[in-house]
């Protein structure tokens, strides 16, 4: 089902950097005025174009992080070295002021909508927390009741983006589990290995209503295997892949 | 003239021939994979193609007739939506040239159904004059699962969410009916050439 936020010709828009917040070595948020910004829906995506200043121009998607709002819009990008756009998005250079322009929101699919009944399994792989967030974030600013499950799954405590806030946010329907791939902090009580049929059949002993997976190929695929291998019905699970490029 | 972004340069300018690689798109050596759910495994006996719908007759091949089909392997270039574009592929199938003249039509449109649910929308012209094809090889080998095994469909000059994975037939039809992601923001008809990635481009 297509929303009202994607009807009508999507237009380049100048989108100028408000924040830049650190999140992790590799991944930063962009906060970002746009102006005449439709609005947008939890899990979806948008376009961003840097030009040069010969007129050179580049492209690449980007998931939202922020919860749909009118006025501004929150990315987190992780810097991929050999990439050509997000060396520059998440790079030490870009400041408050700067500008690009961004053409969305994108996807009418991989979308979360509040008044939907029944629980909801998000599961993540690295910078796959993304989309998700914008999920959690909306679930909390509506104090929704719906009961959600977070599998992050992290090469380590300090790979794990927008931990703070998760943890704050913890409680009231809401349970963020992680699992740390690659090492794990002294008294580390979280899981410790790779999203698997077992540990989302510990996670999800029973198929949720939704379900969202988000992260790198491999990631997605295993885990979206294991859960039909539990049983879980195909069209309750929704994936998005981040491809082995990109940048 | 759009916004100059304050120490951009770019680093993949001058990359691929400027008429092999369409307005907004880079090249990748690597394969990526996109799909709205996980992706289904059906054995190829229990795997057919049918063409359906607005067709004098209803025509189905088994995986063994399909196989037995004249194939061909071929090279292009593809175009994803997601601004990736990859030269020089190497697929082995059958043309839909070949399944549609076996078939009896008045309509002007196709939509291809998949293992999966995923369905999308192509234009029967489209499909037509060897620019389009099912395909069960690539780059040598069986196509995997991951990547539309066993058969997909393949519509290189169209962007690459129309190359519907897992393909299990035509359905013909009057209009122009859009499919999955049709449905879902992206555009009717997918030309890179004229960037129609979006509603409304």
């Amino acid at each position: 089902m297509a929303g009202a936020a994607v009807l009508g010709r999507l237009t380049w828009r100048v989108a100028t950097v408000l924040d830049v917040r650190p999140e992790t070595a590799r991944a930063k948020t962009l906060v970002l005025g746009v102006d005449g910004w439709p609005g947008h829906r939890a899990g979806q995506h948008l376009d961003v174009r840097l030009t040069s200043e010969d007129g050179y121009q580049a492209q690449r998607s980007y998931s939202i992080a922020s919860a749909p709002r009118q006025d501004r819009l929150e990315l987190t990008v992780e810097r991929i070295d050999d990439g050509e756009v997000s060396p520059y998005l998440a790079g030490d250079d870009l400041r408050e002021g700067d500008r690009f322009e961004v053409r969305g929101p994108v996807g009418g699919y991989f979308v979360w909508r509040s008044d939907a009944a029944g629980d909801v399994l998000l599961v993540a792989g690295g910078s796959g927390i993304v989309p998700l967030m914008a999920m959690v974030r909306q679930r909390a600013e509506e104090t929704s009741p719906v009961p959600t499950r977070l599998l992050y799954s992290a090469r380590s405590w300090d790979d794990v983006i927008y931990r703070d806030e998760l943890e704050r946010l913890a409680g009231a329907g809401f349970e963020p589990l992680f699992t740390l791939t690659r090492s794990q902090p002294a008294g580390w009580t979280g899981y410790a290995r790779r999203v698997d049929a077992s540990l989302l059949g510990e996670v999800a002993p029973t198929p949720p209503a939704a379900t969202f997976v988000c992260g790198p190929t491999p990631f997605v695929e295993a885990a979206a295997s294991a859960l039909v291998g539990l049983r879980h019905p195909p069209e309750r699970i929704k994936t998005e892949r981040f491809g082995p490029t990109g940048g | 003239m759009p916004i100059v972004s304050r120490g951009f340069k770019g680093k993949r300018r001058g990359e691929g021939p400027s008429d092999r690689v369409p307005p907004g798109q880079y090249l990748t050596d690597d394969f990526p994979v996109l799909s709205a759910g996980p992706t289904p495994h059906t054995p190829v006996d229990q795997w057919d193609f049918t063409i359906t719908g607005e067709v004098d007759e209803l025509t189905r091949w088994t995986w063994d007739e399909f196989r037995a089909l004249p194939s061909e392997t071929f090279t292009v270039d593809i175009h994803c939506v997601t601004k990736w574009s990859k030269l020089d592929t190497v697929w082995e199938g059958v043309r839909l040239d070949t399944l549609l003249e076996r078939v009896e039509t008045a309509v002007d449109y196709a939509t291809a159904y998949c293992d999966g649910g995923y369905t999308t929308n192509v234009p029967l012209a489209d499909l037509a004059g060897g620019r389009a094809w099912v395909v069960y090889g690539y780059d040598g080998e069986l196509l995997d699962p991951e990547h539309g095994g066993p058969a997909r469909l393949l519509v290189p000059h169209l962007y690459f969410w129309k190359s519907a994975k897992w393909v299990r037939g035509l359905r013909l039809t009057a209009t122009d009916e859009p499919g999955f992601w049709e449905s879902n923001g992206y555009n009717l008809y997918g030309d890179p050439w004229r960037e129609q990635r979006y509603w409304g481009d």
